[in-house]
């Protein structure tokens, strides 16, 4: 019997372990070592560390993903505050139907995939586009106006394509909030801002958090949306790995970089984990 | 009753197995690697019916090409088409093409001066790796109406075009603005230094012509869709794209510029590990027939290497070509050599920082 167990352990992980092992860890390894060989010659590699040195060297990498954490983490902190008042509503304000449908209508722009959402934009915002026409329509504008090709362009498209994956554990936790505490809070003289401060955002920090992670992560790998919005000063460090694997058939460089991703992007994650006081247990948990 | 059915099972698969393996001695899968409108359905229906093997149609680009063949080793692909230049660097570091059969492809339906020209440029130690296909320019794409004054690829950082401006942030343009500012790139290509030199003058250009850029074009119907929209009046690009705007509004079209068109020639070469070896050479025999180069060449909007295609060439076709490209102009293209092997390292950095300046 216990035997039988066992085995059935066994083969309930093993689609896991062939996941992680052939999709994850082999790749990786394999990732590993490509960074670790330099181009000596035609066809010829040594192992050194000379790409890792390209990207600490050449202050333009380091420059691109400064850049790219940065905006990643503004669209980060964006979703959030639209987030938030839209997952409190959903969850607390609206009732029965009303919160299916809502919910409903955050899932219904991923129904179509992110190339077809972000050319959308691109649609609304190009210069020979609707907003842009419509401007000129009502007067407001005297020629043709570009929105396209921008920082903001690109903001717009990073929250739009993160929106669901922020309300998503936000409505979850704000759910479980149990609606007497928040009235007990009022009972005992709370204004509307402390109850917030010292009930709800509490309650709702590991959704907060988990959800700041994804979006997080979302972002910073994203590469359709700031290359289609961002035009010609959208350097997004995705965007710089591609080049290297695709068009300068320099893997090694490549591998290099998608490295740094990984290391330093786990280390921001990390970082904002210690300084906000929370642990990954406490929020997945 | 169970054995029976198992018995009845087995001897169906068998049968079909056997049959797959006769047929696979005749027809094969042609699984062909090429850019968009290389192979138009209507030719590969044709191939298909006289010939009994299937065409699967992967569309893609030089880098694209290379990138792909390169992780699988030259598998996955029985026939790809990069450009003549991209083929013999990357056979020398990678190994991802196997040599052509020369005796199994029919020279006679080549031009000869062109099978000449890209078999010298595609030799890897003794071994031919390419045979010419598909060739063509790149230069000006302009809307005369609003940009005839742009006449060379630094004209496109003039502030009458402002604003109004695109061109691909790749090796070409790094290529023809060296032209247009009176250096020789392909002549450095030898020489790393020099190049460096020659890009780094480039670099500095391309910088201070950034703010004239509207954005970077990454493929032909994104450019198609600025040009058309009259968001960009001038751009640099292929011949062909300037010659199917030119149909949808007159005023646009495709202008060699005063340095030089950058002449390319499209290629036939077999992947390493490719499995339909006949199928492929099969290919190549039959697109290159006149009549059938005709046809591609109406697709995809420019010229073939068959010889004899062009009295089956459209004659809008043909008039476009005399226009754009009066015969002064065509002494003039500069065709590609072939690219050495860590060349677009160098291009790559300089890419990158003007990608990053402001």
């Amino acid at each position: 019997m216990r035997n039988q167990a066992r085995l059935g352990f066994y083969l309930l992980l093993t689609p896991l372990l062939l996941w992680l092992g052939l999709l994850i860890i082999i790749p990786h390894i394999d990732m590993a070592l490509l960074s670790l060989r330099e181009r000596v010659g035609v066809g010829r590699y040594a192992s050194s560390l000379a790409n890792y040195g390209t990207f600490f060297g050449e202050p333009l990498y380091m420059w691109t993903f400064a850049r790219t954490a940065m905006m990643s983490v503004l669209a980060t902190v964006i979703t959030l505050i639209i987030a938030f008042p839209v997952s409190y509503y959903i969850a607390k304000m609206a009732k029965g139907r009303t919160q299916s449908a809502l919910f409903l209508l955050c899932l219904v722009p991923f129904w179509v995939s992110e190339l077809v959402r972000t050319f959308g934009w691109m649609i609304l915002l190009r210069e020979t586009g609707l907003f842009s026409s419509l401007l000129q329509w009502a007067g407001l504008a005297d020629g043709p106006v570009e929105m396209l090709y921008n920082d903001a362009a690109m903001m717009v498209g990073l929250v739009y394509t993160s929106m669901l994956f922020m309300v998503v554990p936000l409505v979850t936790t704000l759910e479980s909030l149990d609606d007497a505490v928040i009235e007990a809070g009022y009972d005992l003289g709370g204004s509307g801002f402390s109850v917030l401060r010292e009930i709800v955002i509490p309650h709702a920090m590991p959704g907060i958090v988990s959800g700041s992670i994804v979006v997080f992560m979302l972002s910073l790998g994203n590469y359709l949306t700031p290359t289609m919005l961002g035009g010609k000063d959208s350097l997004w460090f995705t965007e710089l790995i591609y080049s290297q694997f695709i068009v300068r058939f320099n893997w090694e460089l490549g591998a290099a970089f998608g490295f740094m991703l990984l290391f330093l992007s786990s280390v921001i994650v990390w970082g904002t984990l210690r300084l906000t006081g929370q642990t990954l247990e406490k929020t997945m948990g | 009753m169970k054995h029976s059915l198992m018995k009845k099972t087995v001897g169906t698969g068998l049968a079909f197995s056997l049959g797959m393996l006769a047929q696979g001695a005749t027809a094969d899968t042609l699984r062909l690697l090429t850019w968009s409108n290389y192979a138009p359905e209507k030719v590969i229906e044709m191939f298909e019916a006289e010939t009994g093997h299937t065409v699967e149609v992967t569309s893609s680009n030089n880098e694209e090409m290379i990138a792909k063949l390169r992780a699988t080793g030259g598998g996955g692909f029985d026939l790809a088409q990069p450009s003549q230049d991209r083929i013999a660097g990357p056979q020398a570091e990678f190994g991802i093409y196997k040599p052509i059969e020369l005796d199994r492809i029919d020279s006679s339906q080549f031009i000869d001066s062109m099978l000449a020209a890209t078999k010298a440029n595609t030799t890897v130690g003794d071994d031919v790796y390419g045979v010419p296909h598909i060739w063509g320019t790149s230069g000006l794409v302009l809307d005369t109406a609003k940009a005839g004054m742009v006449k060379d690829y630094t004209d496109l950082c003039s502030d009458e075009v402002a604003g109004k401006v695109s061109y691909r942030l790749k090796r070409p343009t790094l290529i023809g603005f060296a032209y247009a500012m009176g250096l020789d790139p392909f002549a450095a290509y030898g020489d790393p230094a020099a190049y460096t030199e020659i890009m780094e003058a480039v670099e500095a250009k391309l910088i201070e012509c950034k703010p004239n850029v509207k954005t970077y074009w990454g493929g032909g119907d994104e450019l198609m869709g600025l040009m058309r929209s009259g968001e960009v009046v001038a751009s640099m690009a292929w011949d062909t794209g300037g010659w199917k705007l030119n149909g949808d509004n007159p005023d646009i079209t495709f202008v060699a510029p005063a340095s030089g068109a950058l002449g390319w020639i499209d290629t036939f070469v077999l992947p390493a590990k490719g499995k339909a070896d006949d199928a492929a050479y099969d290919w190549i025999n039959f697109v290159m027939r006149p009549e059938i180069s005709a046809m591609i060449t109406e697709a995809a909007g420019n010229f073939t290497a068959s010889a004899g295609a062009d009295e089956f060439a459209s004659d809008t076709l043909k008039a476009q070509f005399q226009n754009s490209f009066p015969p002064e102009a065509i002494d003039n293209i500069k065709w590609y050599p072939p690219v050495p092997a860590g060349l677009e390292t160098i291009e790559g950095g300089t890419l990158d920082r003007v990608k990053a300046a402001n």
